[in-house]
Order: C-alpha cells, then sequence, then structure tokens
C-alpha cells in the first residue's frame, strides 16, 4: 500500500479512532462513578444517557448506506465514513453493555444486543477481508483482468478443440465434452469455497461415460495421460502431448479465475449478512424501545 | 443551357457548400453545372451513420441559403436538400468526378475521370476533405457488387461477403460482418501492422478460430459476375501460393482516401506551407491564387455544414459582382459593439490588422475568420484576465491600452505590455498552467483567441508562427533565468537558442556525452535516466516549464544522466556560451541553479536505491502519464472490486460511467484504470468541427452541448478514454427505491431508456467539474482504493510503492 493511497486505517480515519476511544473512556468513567450508587441498567439518567447514544450511533452507521448511495453528496468521502463507521460501530459494544448494566436475557433487549454483536463481528470480518485479500487477488491475476481470463480459457478450448479435429473421433468429442460441460461461476457455496463443478464425458468402450466430474480439469488430464502413455503412433503421441500441454495451460488458468471469484465472493458475502443482520438490528431495536416504553 | 458551349459557374462537389452555391446559381437563373463524384448528393453526410442527428452548429448563425437546414437526422436532411434539387431545377451531374481543372477566369478547362471536358467561367471547389476512396482498380471493379463502405453490418446475413484491406476501417467492418456472414479478409501484407492495438488482437483472434478467412500477402486480380454459380460474383486474388478464387455476393473495399490536396495543388492553387494542416491561401471573397477560382467549405477550413452552406451563397453572389456581407457579420458588429473605437466592421478588422504587428501578414479572410471565433474584451483597468496557475490557453494580442503581467513568486516581478503586443503563448503552446497573472491596465481592449483558433492561425501563416516562437524563446529564458532582464538584453541570448522537437522515447542527450547545452521544456515532459548494474533506472520526472541538462554545464563535466522524452516534447536549448554570458550577468542565478541541483541529486540518490520505485515511473510514462495533468489510479491492495466508482460515475453522468475501472495496465499494484488524464495538449481537441472540447481553468477537459456527436475525438483520444452515449433518464431517488421499492435502485446495474429525443454525443471524464467537492468516483470509494492525482506527485508515489 502506498501513502498516497490512504485506506480507512490509515491517518485519515485514526482522529475517528481516538473519537471512538475517547467515547467509550467517558462512557466507563461515568458508568464507574454512577453505577455503584444508582441501580443499573436503563432506567437511571445513565442508562437513558447510554442507551440514547448507542441507538444514536446505530442509526448513524445505518446512515452509511445511504452515504454510500448518494453519489453527489459533498458530505465527506465515503472513505471517510467508513473510517469513521468502523471506529464508532467498534464504539457500540461497549456503551450497549454499559446500558444493559451486564444484565442479559431471553427477551427482545437481550436481542437487540445479541444483534449488534453480530453486526459488529460481521463487520470485523469484512475489515479483516478488506485488508488482506485485495492485495492476494492482485497478486494472483498478474496484471490480467478477469475477463481476459474468461478469453484465456475460451480461447485454449478452442485450440485444443481444433487439435483434436484432425484426432480419431474420441479425442474430438472429449475436447469438446469438456470445452462445453466448463462451468466458470457456480452456486455461492461453490465460489465460497473454490468448487470447481465442472464435468466430462468420456469415451469408454462400446460407448460413453455418463457425465465425470473434472474438477480443475484432473480427470480429464488423468484421461489424456492415459491415452498417451498406450500410444504406440508417433504423430499420434506428439498430437495428445500438445493437447496435454493445453489442458494444463487451462488448469493454471482456471485456477487462477476460480481463485480470483473466491476472493470477490469472501470480499461481497460479509456484507451480505452485514447489511440485512443491521436491518434485523433496527427492528429489534424498535421493538426493544418501544416495549420499554410501553411497560414501563 | 450552356452560353457559347460555357457554364459561368462550375460547382465541383455537391456536400452542402455545393448545393448550396448551385442551387443559389439555378434560383438565380445562372447557367451552372454541378459535378459530383459520389451517386448521389453529399457523400459526406451519406456517410454518416444511420439515424446520426445532424446538428446545425453554430446556433447563432443565420443560415443563408436557398436549400433548407436545421438540425433533424441525416435521413431527413438529404431528403430536404433532395428535394430542394428537383424545385429549383439544378443540373447536376452524379458519377462525374473531376480529375483536373485548367485555366483562369472566364477560360476553365475542367476535365472529367472519363475524359470529358466542361467549360466554364468560374469554377467553385467545393470538394470537402473527406477525399475520394481510393478504388480497387482492377478488371470488374465497377460491378454493382462493390462498396466502399458499410453502414450497418447487421443488414446482411448468411452472406459471403470479402473485404479488402488492411486498416482499422477494414478490420472493423469484417469483425461486425462475421456474426452473420462468411467473411474473406484481403490483406496486401503478412501481417496488420496499421491497425489499432485492439483491432489487432481482436483479428487476430477470429482469425485463429476461424471465424474470419484472411488471404495474406494477395491482391485483387479481377471480378466477374457468375449468373448461375453458387454466388453472384467471383473474385479471383494473386496470393504466394498462386490464384485463388473466392465466390461472392458482396465486396467492400476499405482501401483509405486520397485526400485532395495533391488535385487542388495541381489546379494552381496556393498553399501557404507543406503543413498537412495548411489551408489554401484565399482571399476575404473565398478567391484563390488563381482567378476565377474559387474554394469553400470544409476544404477552405470551416469545418461545419451551415458554414459550408452561407459560403455556397456568398460566392455566388460574389461571382455576380454583388456586395454581399457575409451572413456572420451581425456577429461581428455585435462583438465590436463594446469596442470604444465606434468603426464598421470592416474598418475594426483592418484597425486590428494595423495595430498587432503579429497579424501583418495575416490574410483578411483568415484574420475575420480569427477574431470571429475570439472574444474581444474592453477591460476596466484592474480585471484580472488570467491569474497565475489557471489552466486556460486562450492568447491575447493587445488592440489598445496596456496589460499587467505579475510574474515570479507572488508576482514580485510586474511587467507592462501595450499595444501590439501578445501574451499567453506559454500555456498556449506547453498546455500547462499560467506562469503569471495577467491585469488590464489603462484603455485596455484585448482579442482573446481560442487555442484552437491560434494554432490553426500558426500552421496556416509562417510569419505569425516565427512570431510566436521568437517571442516564446524569450520569454522563456526570461522567466527561468533572467525575470528582470530586459527584453533587449535577452535578445542576443536567444537568438542563439534552438527549438527541438523530440517523438516519444527520444533521447535529448545520453549519459556520458559532452554537455554542450540546457534544455528548457516547451511541451511534454522528459524522464532523467541514470545507468545503474547494468540498465538504465529512471530517477526523475521533468515536466513542461522546467529545464533539463543544467548540471553539466555548471560542473563542466560531461552528461551524467540521459534523458528521454516520455511523450511527444519540444525544448527551446541554449547553448554553453549563451548560458555562461546569463550566469555572468546575475550572481544571483548561479545560487538559484545550485540549490534546483542540490535538490534533484538528493533526489536521485535516493531513487537509485529504489529501482522499483523508478520502475513504476517507467511504467507510468509507457502508459502516456508524462502528458496528464490529472490521472485516477487504483491501488489493487485496496481495491475490493466494488465498482463503486464506475456506479458513482454513472449516476452522476447520466447513466453512463465515464471509466472503466477494470481495464487498463497494471504494475506493482498500480492499476491505470481507462478513464480520461486531461491531457496537456489533449488530442482529443485536435479535430473537433463545433470547438465543443475545451479546458477548464481548473484543468479539466471536458465536453460541451455543441458536440455535434461526429466522433472524430473518439478516434483522435489514444487512450480510448471517450466513448459516443445518449443520456439516460434519472433513476427513482433513494427513499422511493426503499420504501416504494420503485427500481432501479441507486447504483443497480440496470440501465434506464434513454432519454426522449436526445442524440447521442461524445462523453468523458469532466473531473465532476458541476458537482463541486471533486470527482464522484474518487468520493465513492469505501476503501480509500481510488485516487486522482497529478503527476508531480508521481516520485511521491513511486517512492512509497517501494516501501
Ligand atoms: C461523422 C461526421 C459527423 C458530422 N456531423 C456534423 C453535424 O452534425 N453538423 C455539422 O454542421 N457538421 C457535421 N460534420 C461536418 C460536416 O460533415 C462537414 O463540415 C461538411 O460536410 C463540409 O461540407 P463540404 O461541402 O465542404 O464538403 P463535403 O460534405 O465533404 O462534400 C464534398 C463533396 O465533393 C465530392 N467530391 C470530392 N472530390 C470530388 C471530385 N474530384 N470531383 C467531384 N466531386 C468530388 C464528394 O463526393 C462530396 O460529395 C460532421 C462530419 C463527420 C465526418
Ligand atoms: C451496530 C453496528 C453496525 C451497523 C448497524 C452497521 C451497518 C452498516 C451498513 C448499513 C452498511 C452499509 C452497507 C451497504 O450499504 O452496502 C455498513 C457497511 C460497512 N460496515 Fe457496518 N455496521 C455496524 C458496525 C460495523 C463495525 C463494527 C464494522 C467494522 C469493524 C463495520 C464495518 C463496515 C464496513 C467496512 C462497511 C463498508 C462496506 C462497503 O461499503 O464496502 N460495521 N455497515
Ligand atoms: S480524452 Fe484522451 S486525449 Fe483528451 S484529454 Fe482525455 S485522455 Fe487526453
Ligand atoms: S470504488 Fe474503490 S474499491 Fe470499489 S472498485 Fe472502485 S477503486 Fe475499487
Amino acid at each position: 500500500m502506498s501513502s498516497v493511497h490512504e485506506s480507512v486505517l490509515g491517518q485519515m480515519g485514526r482522529r475517528y479512532l481516538w473519537l471512538a476511544v475517547g467515547v467509550v473512556v467517558a462512557m466507563f468513567g461515568l458508568y464507574g462513578w454512577q453505577a455503584p450508587t444508582g441501580l443499573p441498567g436503563g432506567g437511571t439518567w445513565l442508562g437513558y444517557t447510554l442507551g440514547t447514544l448507542a441507538a444514536l450511533l446505530i442509526l448513524w452507521l445505518l446512515a452509511l448506506g445511504a452515504r454510500k448511495r448518494s453519489y453527489a453528496s459533498k458530505l465527506g468521502t465515503v472513505r471517510g465514513w467508513v473510517s469513521a463507521h468502523v471506529y464508532l460501530g467498534l464504539a457500540v459494544v461497549p456503551v450497549a453493555t454499559l446500558h444493559a448494566g451486564f444484565r442479559f436475557g431471553w427477551n427482545v433487549h437481550t436481542l437487540a444486543y445479541a444483534l449488534t454483536c453480530a453486526v459488529v463481528v460481521l463487520g470485523i470480518v469484512g475489515v479483516v477481508l478488506y485488508a488482506r485479500y485485495p492485495e492476494r487477488m492482485s497478486a494472483n491475476r498478474q496484471g490480467r483482468t478477469r475477463q481476459q481470463l474468461v478469453e484465456e480459457i475460451a480461447d485454449l478450448d478452442a485450440r485444443a478443440v481444433r487439435v483434436a479435429q484432425a484426432l480419431p473421433a474420441e479425442f474430438d468429442d472429449a475436447m469438446r465434452s469438456a470445452r462445453d460441460r466448463l462451468i466458470l461461476g457456480g452456486s455461492a457455496f461453490d465460489l465460497l469455497a473454490g468448487r470447481d463443478g465442472s464435468s466430462v464425458v468420456l469415451p469408454r468402450a462400446g460407448g460413453s461415460s455418463g457425465p465425470l466430474s473434472n474438477p480443475y480439469q484432473a480427470t480429464l488430464l488423468a484421461w489424456l495421460g492415459d491415452r498417451l502413455a498406450r500410444s504406440e503412433d508417433g504423430e499420434l503421441s506428439a498430437r495428445v502431448q500438445e493437447l496435454l500441454t493445453l489442458t494444463s495451460a487451462k488448469r493454471g488458468a482456471l485456477e487462477r479465475l476460480k481463485r480470483d471469484l473466491r476472493f470477490q465472493a469472501w470480499l461481497d458475502a460479509w456484507l451480505y449478512l452485514h447489511v440485512p443482520l443491521s436491518f434485523g438490528l433496527l427492528a429489534a431495536l424498535l421493538a426493544h424501545v418501544a416495549s420499554v416504553f410501553i411497560y414501563w | 443551357m450552356a452560353v457559347s458551349g460555357r457554364y459561368t459557374i462550375a460547382v465541383i462537389g455537391a456536400g452542402p457548400a455545393g448545393l448550396s452555391a448551385a442551387t443559389h446559381a439555378a434560383a438565380l437563373g445562372v447557367p451552372h453545372v454541378l459535378l459530383e463524384s459520389g451517386p448521389a448528393h453529399a457523400t459526406t453526410i451519406q456517410r454518416y451513420q444511420k439515424g446520426k442527428h445532424v446538428m446545425a452548429e453554430p446556433a447563432v448563425l443565420p443560415l443563408r441559403s436557398p436549400l433548407p437546414f436545421e438540425a433533424a437526422t441525416r435521413e431527413v436532411v438529404l431528403e430536404r436538400w433532395h428535394e430542394g434539387l428537383g424545385k429549383h431545377r439544378v443540373n447536376v451531374r452524379y458519377g462525374a468526378e473531376v480529375s483536373a481543372i485548367r485555366g483562369n477566369r472566364p477560360e476553365f478547362e475542367i476535365t472529367l475521370a472519363d475524359g470529358e471536358v466542361v467549360r466554364a467561367e468560374h469554377v467553385v471547389l467545393a470538394i470537402g476533405v473527406q477525399g475520394n476512396p481510393r478504388r480497387l482498380g482492377v478488371a470488374g471493379d465497377d460491378l454493382p457488387c462493390i462498396q466502399y463502405q458499410l453502414d450497418d453490418p447487421d443488414e446482411y446475413r448468411g452472406e459471403s461477403i470479402v473485404v479488402v484491406g488492411a486498416g482499422d476501417a477494414a478490420i472493423e467492418n469484417a469483425l461486425a460482418l462475421t456474426r452473420r456472414n462468411q467473411v474473406h479478409l484481403v490483406n496486401r501484407a503478412a501481417e496488420f501492422s496499421r491497425a489499432k492495438e485492439g483491432n489487432l488482437t481482436q483479428v487476430v483472434k477470429a482469425i485463429e478460430a476461424g471465424t474470419l478467412n484472411c488471404f495474406y500477402k494477395s491482391s485483387c486480380e479481377r471480378i466477374e459476375a457468375t449468373p448461375g454459380g453458387s454466388r453472384p460474383y467471383r473474385l479471383t486474388l494473386t496470393t504466394e501460393s498462386g490464384k485463388a478464387q473466392v465466390d461472392a455476393d458482396r465486396i467492400i473495399a476499405r482501401l483509405g482516401a486520397i485526400a485532395p490536396r495533391r488535385f487542388v495543388e495541381e489546379a494552381g492553387i496556393r498553399f501557404p506551407n507543406a503543413e498537412p494542416g495548411a489551408l489554401p491561401t484565399l482571399s476575404e471573397r473565398y478567391e484563390s491564387s488563381v482567378p476565377g477560382l474559387y474554394v469553400i467549405g470544409a476544404l477552405a477550413g470551416y469545418p461545419l455544414i451551415k458554414q459550408a452552406m452561407n459560403q455556397g451563397y456568398e460566392v455566388v453572389e460574389t461571382i455576380l459582382g454583388h456586395a454581399v456581407a457575409p451572413a456572420d457579420e451581425p456577429l461581428l458588429e455585435q462583438s465590436f459593439s463594446a469596442l470604444p473605437f465606434g468603426l464598421p466592421v470592416t474598418d475594426t478588422l483592418a484597425l486590428i490588422r494595423r495595430r498587432v504587428p503579429l497579424f501583418a501578414e495575416v490574410n483578411p479572410l483568415v484574420l475575420r475568420e480569427l477574431v470571429l471565433g475570439s472574444a474581444l474584451h474592453a477591460s476596466p483597468v484592474g480585471t484580472v484576465l488570467f491569474s497565475k496557475n489557471d489552466y486556460t490557453n486562450s492568447f491575447y494580442s493587445i488592440i489598445a491600452g496596456s496589460v499587467g503581467m505579475e510574474l515570479g513568486d507572488g508576482g514580485r516581478h510586474r511587467i507592462t505590455l501595450g499595444e501590439g503586443q501578445f501574451f499567453g503563448e506559454m500555456s498556449l503552446l506547453s498546455g500547462r498552467r499560467r506562469s503569471g497573472t495577467a491585469i488590464a491596465g489603462p484603455g485596455c481592449v484585448v482579442l482573446e483567441s481560442p487555442r484552437r483558433e491560434i494554432l490553426k492561425l500558426m500552421s496556416s501563416v509562417s510569419a505569425v508562427k516565427r512570431g510566436i516562437d521568437e517571442l516564446f524563446i524569450i520569454r522563456a529564458i526570461q522567466s527561468s533565468f533572467a525575470p528582470e532582464a530586459s527584453f533587449e538584453e535577452l535578445r542576443p541570448v536567444a537568438a542563439g537558442a534552438k527549438l527541438n522537437r523530440y517523438r516519444p522515447n527520444d533521447a535529448l542527450f545520453v549519459e556520458g556525452d559532452a554537455a554542450d547545452c540546457l534544455h528548457l521544456l516547451r511541451s511534454g515532459s522528459v524522464a532523467v535516466l541514470r545507468r545503474l548494474g547494468g540498465r538504465d533506472v529512471v530517477t526523475s520526472y521533468v515536466a513542461a516549464g522546467n529545464y533539463v541538462g543544467e548540471m553539466g554545464l555548471i560542473g563542466r563535466t560531461g552528461r551524467s544522466a540521459t534523458v528521454r522524452a516520455n511523450v511527444a516534447t519540444e525544448t527551446v536549448s541554449i547553448d554553453a556560451a549563451a548560458f555562461a554570458t546569463l550566469l555572468a550577468r546575475n550572481a544571483a542565478l548561479r545560487d538559484q541553479i545550485q540549490a534546483t541541483m542540490r535538490d534533484r541529486l538528493a533526489s536521485n540518490a535516493r531513487m537509485q536505491g529504489q529501482t522499483r520505485a523508478g520502475d513504476v515511473i517507467s511504467f507510468l510514462m509507457q502508459q502516456g502519464l508524462g502528458e496528464a495533468t490529472d490521472v485516477l489510479l487504483i491501488d489493487e491492495a485496496l481495491c475490493i472490486g466494488c465498482d463503486n466508482c464506475e456506479k458513482a460515475c454513472a449516476e452522476t453522468h447520466d447513466g453512463t460511467s465515464r471509466l472503466d475501472r477494470e481495464a487498463g495496465p497494471t504494475f506493482a499494484r498500480l492499476h491505470v484504470p481507462t478513464s480520461c488524464r486531461h491531457c496537456e495538449d489533449p488530442h482529443c481537441m485536435t479535430d473537433c468541427p463545433p470547438d465543443a472540447i475545451r479546458r477548464t481553468a481548473g484543468g479539466e477537459v471536458y465536453i460541451g452541448d455543441n458536440c455535434i456527436g461526429c466522433g472524430n475525438c473518439e478516434r483522435n483520444c489514444p487512450y480510448g478514454v471517450i466513448q459516443m452515449a445518449q443520456p439516460q433518464q434519472a433513476k427513482p431517488g433513494l427513499l422511493s427505491w426503499l420504501l416504494l421499492g420503485r427500481g432501479p435502485g441507486p447504483g443497480a446495474a440496470e440501465q434506464q431508456a434513454p432519454l426522449s429525443g436526445a442524440t447521442k454525443k461524445a462523453v468523458k471524464c469532466d473531473m465532476c467539474k458541476d458537482l463541486g467537492g471533486g470527482p464522484a468516483c474518487v468520493r465513492a470509494c469505501p476503501t480509500g482504493a481510488a485516487i486522482r492525482i497529478s503527476p508531480d506527485r508521481f516520485v511521491d508515489l513511486a517512492r512509497s510503492s517501494d516501501e
């Protein structure tokens, strides 16, 4: 990372760290000074202060979603907002804990608290992912774009099919089937796990096999290796060798692409939980506030 | 109808200019003929893409022509003209390509390609600048299956089509046709050396994949109709391995165009110089150096339809001996009304010419055009004309009164310029910020000319170029080395100075050479390289406005480094003796230069420990960033690929993102996305008919609303950052999306329908100049990966990315 570029945890973000630390220290101070005398928890003026602060913080944290989509907004930069979001987001847990006065139970109040913690934990996961994955992703792509990787694979496929055309039909069929049954994306689970769901139909004695799973072209490579070992025709061997080279290159590109997609999937996935849970938290928070005022 | 076998007026070329001229002659009952090489009128407009919205710029200019013209689709405009031709019974001959013009008023002989001779008393040459397509020139090249352009590739399906040519046009046509047809490409060479990078990779890929069949090292021999054959025509080719035959439905020849200059010169028309952009020398009434031979329209340097049509009208009036004030007269009157002179238009123009010696050799027509394209200001004392560090690049001539210039740090040096002098040439030529502040003095009247007008003038009148160049040299020396010296003192130094031009990668000098001169960079930028461990390592980047080569001169050693141009670069070199004079007359200068040297040496020493930082700079320079003023760079170690930057751009700019984040090269985690870098000397401005591309004082290069959608800038930008796009309808707001479920939401990928009535225009990054608060892409990036920086921070950037 260069100092001309600056991450959310960099210099500029640091002031929000101090703000967050300040808030938490002040609240602990207040609590230490007040709590022993009064009743812990919501009912006291200290409880109200802490509760209001936590609620306002949460509302402000939610507002990041709106700021992120107000593209013409002059209200700071999104990076600045995220810096503040991260540090003040972390401050919510201690403040909420003090507000709860360390008392928990099976009720809507504790649900709101638990959701807060869950959202915060996911946020931490997000920050860790943001800090680690982009660099690995960049190194993995080696200056190429995702689109270029996809094209490279398509290109290797096309070349392999052309080579196979001049060979006995079984090679032609095998290479075409590997091309047609290649799966670049896959389900969310496949993407996150980096699983390759590709398959291939291979010629067998007296017909052809059903689709065999062909993760990262392993099955096809094994089959080609087997054919090469059995070949006694020099010309054929040379061609099969070429198919092996092309398929290995394709495996390399495929691994790179899948890794890229896996990184991207993780970078996106945590946010798909962070945001819905935040809305869940908002609902729980409203219920919590309402119940407190109704059952007062 | 010809008078004694002769027309009064022969008009050559049925574009807007020629159509208007011939129609006006017809309306007045003057014996005339309109000769057009194409099969229909207005070839250039016929060649616009289907349905193109033709604009009627400049809006303020009234139309003066018997033919109608207002903004409409290409089809409507062409149809109206066609009707006009019929209504006025214009004597037009299609398929009549003129190959030679001989003679003088009133005896012209016009020879057509088929040998026929047409006689006329006056000739109006209106052949535009597009040139005629180069023809196949083989037996059968008059068959109907041959075409020289492709309007809509999707019009054909299931055909066998041969495309002849290996340039971008041929490749683009061939590729577009492969979707639905069987396509053959005939290339005379063994590769595609003239094609743009993107086209090259695509065509090679298509050939490898077998979707396109290419005949390399082949040329056409003949074409025959083959009735009853599998396809209606057969093309015979000569290839390396003998003859080949292709059965085809259609042959598309894209062999480029023959530029009209030769043809025009052969008619006896003089040009001021050999520059490719030079315009023929014309009188105020469009008459060329051949009496009775008039030049109008694009060929005369007027790039828009309305201007061309007005000239068609005026030229006929002139030939008939009627006094006619040009259609733009009211515009000039209005622009002159604010001046203290109170003279009619012609006299005011004459006064300007008299007062400014630089314009002494400019012909009246060209001067009129210059003034028309410029703004006249009668500014009260104290008005700031431009401020130091502004990015404007217009050029000022003082018509009356004086102007004060504040130069140097904090405006310490104040000089006064008087009547007839000019200023603003520094930023004009270098594309850099203004080096001082210009303030109106008493009685100040200035002519402010946009950059394009002055460049046009410099390329057509050598005296103007010489005058500006000379003054530039003196002022450059003055501002860099002798702020308090007078012009008279500097003139001898300047006399020995030379203007040098370098192409990208050319060396100004090489490490170890004898140090004989110092270079002031006038435009472009250079990289300083040192030889370390057997390879050249970049140690710094020097921008226009600075100097290089001082070390060798002061230290009297050989060159301690190699200096290479990053982009096309111009320098003023001062030889050792002249430089010694400068040093001798100013004791402080030596200290000042030594201070610069110390800084540079320190910086070099730091960079030398960081070879990778040098590589980063080389990489940035290879991307053409040596001519950038502000560039979008993404740190891949921070970018999470969320595309919020692109979304922000699209959402704030009518639905089209002007940046492509993923595309573009990457080195050492530094990614240069496809996005405008606001070049110092923007290539995109080169050929914009309505001069719609401008630069703000802040440096942003932007495209104005008067863009006519011709696509020239898209082609001229070497960085591929301009697109032709139609504005889209605004999306529903955040709340109505969130609460009412109206889609697509902010940032959602779905496109909105195009705005009704909107046309395709050129769009590019405008640095969100109208938004306030800086570029939206950078402000929307949640991680800080995207930044925009100017090249003076490249060294910081490179150094920090080497840590
Ligand atoms: C893509 C594109 C879009 C544009 N859009 C606009 C727009 O929206 N609005 C606008 O105002 N301007 C536009 N322009 C500019 C406009 O097209 C030109 O300014 C205009 O066509 C110039 O008119 P002209 O009569 O001087 O020349 P042309 O229109 O070029 O006409 C010259 C004619 O001469 C004929 N000819 C050439 N050589 C010979 C010969 N030897 N013998 C006989 N005939 C010959 C040609 O076939 C042609 O018909 C655009 C230009 C381009 C390229
Ligand atoms: C109660 C606490 C929190 C709430 C309610 C909350 C809510 C939100 C919301 C609504 C967004 C907007 C996402 C979008 O619109 O795409 C967001 C983004 C984000 N949150 Fe939180 N958040 C909380 C705590 C945290 C914490 C503690 C962290 C980190 C330690 C964190 C890290 C992030 C990050 C990094 C983003 C930016 C994601 C992006 O734009 O790419 N959040 N959060
Ligand atoms: S559009 Fe292209 S040529 Fe014009 S300023 Fe931007 S990068 Fe430079
Ligand atoms: S907004 Fe920032 S993190 Fe997102 S894609 Fe653009 S540069 Fe990368």
